[in-house]
């Protein structure tokens, strides 16, 4: 189709509908606008407890990846667990802050260990760590068990060992604890977090 | 499912996009400021979920975490004293209030930089913002914090991305006390009133809905005990859109774009009435003589 249009004329009608499209704001945008991607969409997802304090509030820990076997998965986000009868989905400020706990470069990762009277730290393996503690609660039974009171009733009692249970500790793992320790090495000062 | 889009009611300098037939609950927070008691958990669940760099803590005398709010510091929680025959403490969670006409989204001439969300979230894009801070202007609350290295404005986003899938904002889930709630607008609005009953039987005769008319009502709604004294929340008696950004928006824009096309307008009548300008013969022939 021939339009006849001079330069005179295309300049006259670029400006006119420039200016009036500018001036009304004729808009042709779509009325959508993108929202942020939720980081946690296909995240795994674990239930855990909090390890701060004896509330134990139930918390959510997203790592990436769907567990495949090629994906080291990292903890990205951590928020609590609706579902979980204590908190309902809450978080007190210390517990939201989970990640950085978990992901964080001053993170102890191996044992480390102080000499007495000694003024640095040594990285030891846990092998080492559990022989010693065998061996020094071995030597302060030894040298420290109740065997009997006054009256020559028997006893059995350890009071100088005690024993701290975790808040996060299960029913399975504190009969355990005390079955290993008060039924079967005499340890009197049970405690757990609760009462810290 | 994840990072779709949202339709939208309002975009900054541009004409409102025409309403679709999608009815869509606008979402509200509700604050409690007589149940708060400070222990700033939705603080750092919005940085954590918002992935915001830690900020350096300023003491101010208070248990305030920082004086204001900063462009990586979205949710603060104001400890303020308030004296009324006794010392009261009041707390109160300061962040956007997602106004229902928002002064910041007025104010804003980048367009898209600011929208308005069917669901009444008001959210900043940051990747259309020129960081030129006249929604810092037009805000009458003083929210939106300009970052010096980005350039560009920043505040509480409602945690659009959770509410679009369908999930609660962060600190609505964090929240031990149960003193910030979500849902619908009437849903809270509702649950608000219940609340300023309660407290008006308890003795806080002057407890009332924070929910200022002044900006449309807000989509985070705040219970006062002190309603009569907005100021010692640090709240605004009756928040409004600064006269300066409704002179210039709603006058002084309309009377420059009616002189631009008028002006056409004229041109054009004059046109079609006198025609093209008649050069006058003698001065056509001064001017190829001056040529010659």
């Amino acid at each position: 189709m021939d339009i006849p249009m001079t330069r005179r004329s295309f300049l006259k009608i670029g400006t006119i509908g420039g200016l009036t499209a500018s001036t009304f704001g004729f808009d042709l945008k779509p009325a959508f606008a993108q929202v942020r991607t939720l980081k946690i969409a296909r995240t795994t997802e674990t239930r855990s407890i909090c390890p701060y304090c004896s509330v134990s509030c139930g918390v959510i820990l997203h790592t990436l990846g769907d567990r495949s076997k090629n994906v080291r998965p990292t903890v990205v986000h951590v928020e609590g667990d609706p579902d979980h009868p204590i908190n309902q989905g809450s978080l007190c400020p210390k517990g939201v802050t989970l990640k950085e706990n978990i992901v964080n470069d001053r993170r102890l990762t191996q044992v480390l260990y102080r000499a007495p009277g000694s003024d640095h730290w040594e990285a030891k393996s846990w092998e080492w760590a559990f022989d010693r503690i065998a061996l020094l609660i071995k030597q302060t039974r030894d040298a420290r068990l109740i065997e009997k009171d006054t009256r020559g009733r028997i006893l059995n009692a350890l009071t100088a060992v005690g024993v701290i249970g975790g808040c996060t500790d299960c029913t399975e793992n504190n009969y355990l604890l005390v079955k290993a320790f008060r039924a079967g090495l005499g340890v009197i000062p049970l405690e757990q977090q609760a009462r810290i | 499912m994840a990072g779709g889009t949202l339709e939208l009611r309002r975009i900054s300098a541009s004409k409102s996009p025409a309403p679709g037939i999608r009815q869509m609950p606008t979402v509200t927070k509700y604050i409690d400021t007589t149940t708060c008691i400070g222990c700033k958990a939705c603080e750092v669940a919005c940085q954590e979920w918002n992935d915001l760099p830690a900020e350096t803590t300023v003491q101010i005398g208070t248990y305030q975490t920082l004086p204001d709010m900063t462009a990586n510091f979205w949710n603060l929680i104001r400890f303020a004293e308030y004296e009324n025959g006794g010392l009261h403490w009041l707390m109160r969670k300061d962040q956007c209030m997602h106004c229902e006409d928002p002064g910041c989204l007025k104010a804003c001439p980048a367009p898209s930089a600011i929208v308005q969300y069917m669901n009444g979230i008001v959210d900043f894009q940051q990747d259309h913002c020129i960081g030129c801070g006249y929604c810092i202007t037009g805000c009458p609350f003083n929210i939106p914090k300009f970052h010096n290295k980005t350039k560009k404005v920043y505040k509480c986003t409602l945690c659009v991305d959770r509410v679009a899938v369908g999930l609660e904002p962060a600190c609505i889930k964090a929240c031990p006390t149960g003193c910030l709630q979500f849902g619908t607008k009437s849903q809270m609005v509702q649950l608000a009133h219940h609340r300023v009953e309660q407290l008006k039987n308890q003795g806080y005769s002057q407890a009332t809905v924070y929910d200022p008319p002044g900006v449309g009502g807000t989509n985070v709604i705040t219970v006062l005990a002190y309603g009569d004294r907005p100021d010692a929340y640090g709240l605004p008696r009756n928040p409004t859109i600064p006269l300066a950004v409704r002179l210039w928006k709603d006058v002084l824009q309309w009377l420059g774009n009616l002189s631009i096309v008028g002006g056409l307008i004229i041109a054009a009548l004059h046109y079609l009435r006198f025609g093209p300008k008649a050069v006058k013969e003698e001065a056509q022939a001064a001017e190829s003589g001056d040529e010659i």
